[in-house]
């Protein structure tokens, strides 16, 4: 196993350089050569600007035009859609706090004003002088050892009042993240408990050798055998996936891994990545052998960039071995390769089609299905996308077989389940569980106290109270892509509810109508109640308009944005019943406050010039 | 329209930011304003000339919210009216008035007052209490209070109003067909 | 051989292989809402005016293939009502101001309104800022009226093989852009012989100097509401 000590702090992309303002041919070049001046990798030549430049500048988007033939649209519509990528300077420094509900359980928002107020920017601009923006990002992942946020793309994790000092600093002296401490730069991944999975020592090339022994056809059986279910989220047989793609015609097949991972509070595809990626890329060989694939792509998300170098060295390496590149294992007819595309910043790309779309460097739209992936995925070729986990479960069922495999679990999920714990417990991090585990099991292991509520899966997964402590983690009871969130009798579940909401707000892709508008406004109505603006009223338009994301949208995001707020009411009440203080209907504004501009420019301060809120 | 079942209803009238438009088209209803008197009676509206409105049935509003007249004429009026009626586009969306939504009203009040091609140089913006302080936006009066039905036009045909009246009045959603049913 | 059919509120419609149930309704007459359908271009899927409820499940029916003996609901209570809702979503996201638009009583998105009955946006503004371009000597872009149908998009991209518009941004945020450095349409090789120059279904995409010509009542959709109106074919907006 690679431990992270092997993530080296000089795979840390250097600071931009600010004296580069023009754009030499001579960086375009080998960035475009790179990626064989093709279009469809446009979003990994654009991120790779990006990194070099801090921004895309005006020339280089010239550039492109020309080299890869494409318009000047394709060009700001993608930029624009990735939040990671920039079409004018946006600081030398970007700072991206993390967001998620966990980061500010642990205090990120003081530490967002500390960093600002030290650094004389304010949120979400540049600074003056241009040297650094401080924002917001969605959750980065880091969950379990946040407060958490990215610096030009890379996580610093555990951050104190003190850290951020630090940060600040260096900052402001101008010293290139290549010489910043490397202790900042440290991801530990917190193993907590290990089963089948984390608990063995898979030799690299052994999951493959089993398979080339048994051949492809009976792998894929073995896999029928073990009822291995995506670890995605949806839970679908993928042994039926990786069949239908088999028996789909077409000129090339491709494996794809999610390694998306943009569900708040999930983070165990990063220690797997980080700790298990052999055994993740075993299991795409094994897919790509039976679905007679040569090509494949691990999409990584932006917020992982610091994984990326690790990750190169392991495919380098397994190509040195043998075990990837031509003639796998000495098999003339085994030939499989993969790339890997990082993700900008989108959390909808974990969408499989909307991860298809962006792997061929468009914006992350989720295509219209049928047709699905298997048959019509990357170039419309068949195509499977599986999520990190599946493929890693899918070199243990080829080495020990599939009856091994399904005789754990439960009947109708087997195996075990990788859950990323974080929140209000003493022990946050990964822990593996064979399927049908209580949710009361997992919160004692994790040292969970005066738990009020679970959020299970992330904000689009459900929300637990108390009383379903006994329920199970299971395709059956309790479905999850893994987040495992806890928050004890001191958190308030309005504003946890709340912050999934803003989360939906920032990731709809904008695509279809109910979600585009309706997500903001959902957001705007759950703002309205914390402003203390609440009545009754809003409180039906909330659950209207839950309604209508539920049955109109187009995509899981939209269908799911309603989730937190729907069991949050169901199952919290009394926190939004606080909230609705009126009776009767308010505005969503302060109208004295809507006053002030006039107030300000008249010099008028007479009680005409105010208004108070009605009776 | 509906025969009166018992004593007449009341109805007051105002106009907001509006341009009286739908107050004209109000009185456009002709001769089925007979018709209309048999079965209401006005309190505050412009054509009686009451100055404050006392309980009613029914409030008709014309016109956005624009300034601080605006919003306390139209509490008064929600206080007032068991049922409250938006009339218009600028009522429904804001309108006219609110196409400066999109300029910051420090920049509004700056080019009309002090900096506009005819202003003379040393204008300044008047700050007299007789006049009403404007919002930083034009809002629709249902984003200020709650309003239980709405009669679209700019401004909604007589026809329209009057079929709009009477469904209210008899208790129903009021329902306009093709060609009564406009935005413009 | 009998002709494949399905039913769409009890009513028979017959389709042809690898026609959309809107494909099919069309056809036959029958009105389905729609905004960012047009026959000639490749459906989209993204307004969801077009939402049918198939076998009880929600579908927009400008994508989902017609399959015999389908049992499709459309002109229902339930449906019209979120049609409604999301009317009112496309009027509050941009800055719909009917009486002053050149595109009123000729607008889709007005006349859809129309049909369904929306009395209000109902919900709260969001009076975005978008400037109009008004650069191009024939042609005026008004985006406070851009539903994000992406019709023009598909229509330049697919058809005039020219890409002058695109979308950009991501959720609320999303807007139209045009395609020169300078962001105008009169740098771009737009011209009036274009589709896109033709399938905005609202106000966005204007002819000048021929706003407000028609009077009033003698408008495309004065006359008939949009339900009743013949069904456009490919090659018309
Ligand atoms: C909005 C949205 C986000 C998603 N994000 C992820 C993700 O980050 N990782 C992932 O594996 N699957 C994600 N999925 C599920 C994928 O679409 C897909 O079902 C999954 O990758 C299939 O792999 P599996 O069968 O191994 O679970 C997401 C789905 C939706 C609707
Ligand atoms: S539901 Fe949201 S994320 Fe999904 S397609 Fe629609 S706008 Fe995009
Ligand atoms: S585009 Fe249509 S709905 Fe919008 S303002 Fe113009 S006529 Fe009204
Ligand atoms: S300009 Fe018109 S056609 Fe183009 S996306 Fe906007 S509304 Fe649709
Ligand atoms: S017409 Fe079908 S989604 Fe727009």
């Amino acid at each position: 196993m690679v431990s992270d000590a092997d993530l080296h702090v000089n795979d840390a992309p250097s600071r931009s350089d600010p004296d580069a303002a023009i754009f030499g041919a001579a960086s375009l070049d080998p960035i475009l050569a790179r990626h064989n001046h093709d279009a469809n990798n446009l979003l990994q030549i654009l991120r790779e600007i990006q990194e070099q430049h801090g921004y895309i500048p005006p020339d280089a988007v010239d550039r492109l035009i020309t080299s890869l033939k494409i318009p000047r649209v394709k060009i700001e519509g993608m930029a624009a859609f990735y939040s990671f990528l920039h079409l004018q300077p946006h600081g030398e420094y970007r700072v991206l706090f993390s967001d998620n509900i966990t980061d500010r359980m642990l205090g990120s928002a003081a530490l967002m004003e500390q960093m600002c107020r030290e650094l004389w920017v304010e949120p979400g601009k540049v600074s003056e002088d241009g040297l650094v923006s401080v924002g917001t990002t969605s959750c980065t992942g880091m969950c379990d050892q946040g407060p958490a946020l990215l610096v030009n793309n890379i996580a610093v994790t555990n951050l104190t009042a003190q850290r951020v000092g630090t940060l600040c600093e260096l900052i402001r002296n101008r010293v290139p993240l290549s010489r910043w401490p490397a202790e900042l730069f440290t991801v530990t991944n917190h193993i907590r408990r290990k089963d089948i999975l984390l608990g063995s020592e898979l030799a690299p090339g052994s999951a493959l050798a089993a398979l080339l022994a048994r051949g492809a056809a009976q792998t894929l059986d073995e896999i029928k055998i073990s009822k291995l279910r995506g670890r995605g989220g949806a839970g679908f047989s993928t042994a039926t996936k990786w069949e239908t793609c088999r028996a789909a015609l077409g000129e090339q097949h491709y494996v794809v891994c999610n390694a998306d991972e943009g569900e708040p509070g999930t983070f165990k595809d990063r220690m797997l990545l980080a700790s298990c990626a052999d055994t993740v890329i075993e299991g795409m060989t094994l897919c790509a052998r039976i679905i007679g694939a040569q090509k494949g792509f691990i999409y990584l998300r932006g917020e992982y960039r610091y994984l990326l170098e690790h990750l190169q060295r392991v495919l380098q390496r397994r190509r040195e071995h043998k075990l990837l590149g031509r003639g796998i294992l000495g098999h003339p007819d085994f030939d499989f390769d993969i790339d890997i595309h990082v993700g900008a910043g989108a959390y909808i790309c974990g969408e499989e089609s909307a991860l298809i779309e962006s792997l061929e460097g468009k914006r992350g739209t989720p295509r219209n299905r049928p047709p699905f992936p298997v048959t019509h995925g990357y170039l419309n070729q068949p195509t499977v996308v599986n999520n990190v986990e599946t493929f890693a479960a899918a070199s243990l069922i080829a080495l020990h077989g599939g009856a091994w495999y399904a005789g754990i679990g439960t009947g109708t999920s087997s195996g075990t389940k990788l859950l990323s714990v974080s929140g209000d417990c003493a022990h946050p991090g990964i822990y593996e569980y064979p399927f049908g585990v209580t949710v009361a099991q997992v919160l004692a292991d994790c040292g969970a106290k005066n738990t009020q509520a679970v959020q299970v899966s992330g904000p689009s997964g459900v929300c637990l109270a108390e009383n379903e402590f006994g329920r199970r983690i299971a395709f059956e009871d309790i479905p999850t892509a893994g987040a495992f969130m806890v928050f004890d009798r001191s958190r308030d579940m309005f504003e946890v509810a709340r912050n999934f909401v803003h989360f939906f707000a920032h990731e709809s892709c904008g695509f279809c109508t109910p979600c585009r508008v309706g997500t903001p406004l959902l957001r705007n109505m759950m703002d309205k109640l914390a402003r203390g603006r609440g009545s009754p009223y809003d409180f039906a338009e909330i659950e209207k308009l839950n309604l209508l994301l539920q049955s109109m949208s187009h995509c899981g995001l939209g269908h799911s944005a309603c989730n937190p707020v729907l069991d949050t009411i169901a199952k919290f009440r009394p926190a939004y019943d606080q909230r609705l203080l009126h009776k009767d209907y308010v505005p969503a504004f302060d109208l004295d406050y809507a006053l002030s501009q006039a107030r300000r420019m008249t010099g008028r301060d007479d009680t005409g010039a105010h208004l108070g809120e009605a009776e | 329209m509906a025969t009166a079942p018992g004593p007449k209803l009341k109805v007051a009238t105002v106009s907001l930011a509006g341009c009286f438009g739908c107050h004209m088209s109000l009185l456009d209803i002709d001769e089925r304003l007979f018709d209309l008197v048999e079965l209401v009676e006005f309190d505050r509206s412009p054509l009686t000339d009451i100055k404050h409105c006392g309980p009613c049935d029914i409030g008709y509003i014309e016109g956005g919210v624009c300034n601080a007249e605006n919003v306390q004429v139209l509490r008064e009026f929600r206080a007032n009216c068991r049922t409250l009626i938006s009339v218009g586009a600028c009522a429904i969306n804001g309108g006219l008035p609110a196409q400066r939504n999109h300029l910051p009203l420090s920049a509004v009040l700056d080019e009309i007052y002090q900096s506009g091609p005819c202003i003379a140089t040393g204008c300044t913006i008047p700050n007299d209490p007789e006049l009403p302080l404007l919002l930083n936006k034009v809002h629709p009066i249902h984003e200020v209070v709650k309003v239980d039905y709405f009669i679209p036009g700019c401004p909604p045909s007589a026809d329209a109003i009057w079929k709009a009246l009477n469904d209210i009045i008899a208790g129903r959603e009021p329902n306009l067909g093709h060609g009564l049913i406009h935005y413009d | 051989m009998s002709e494949a059919t399905f039913t769409l509120d009890g009513k028979t419609i017959p389709f042809r292989e690898g026609q959309t149930i809107m494909q099919a309704a069309m056809a036959a007459a029958a009105y389905i809402p729609r905004l960012c359908y047009h026959p000639g271009l490749k459906p989209h899927g993204s307004c969801k005016l077009c939402t049918v409820k198939v076998n009880g499940r929600h579908t927009a029916s400008c994508t989902y293939q017609a399959q015999p003996g389908l049992a499709v609901e459309s002109d229902t209570e339930e449906l019209n009502g979120e049609r409604r809702s999301l009317l009112q979503m496309l009027f509050v996201e941009g800055n719909h101001f009917c009486p002053s638009c050149e595109a009123s009583g000729n607008c889709q998105l007005q006349a859809t309104a129309y049909e369904l009955k929306m009395m209000t946006p109902h919900y709260d503004h969001f009076f975005p800022d978008r400037p109009v371009d008004a650069s191009h000597p024939e042609y005026l872009l008004d985006f406070n009226r851009c539903i994000l149908c992406s019709l023009c998009v598909r229509a330049s991209r697919d058809v005039d093989g020219k890409n002058v518009f695109a979308l950009a941004e991501r959720g609320i945020k999303t807007r139209l852009i045009v395609n020169a450095e300078s962001g105008l349409l009169a740098d771009t090789n737009f011209s009036a012989d274009d589709m896109a120059a033709h399938v905005c279904p609202v106000g966005v995409i204007l002819r000048k100097r021929t706003g407000f010509s028609v009077p009033i009542g003698q408008r495309t959709y004065d006359i008939n509401p949009i339900s009743a109106l013949p069904q456009p074919k490919a090659g018309e907006s």
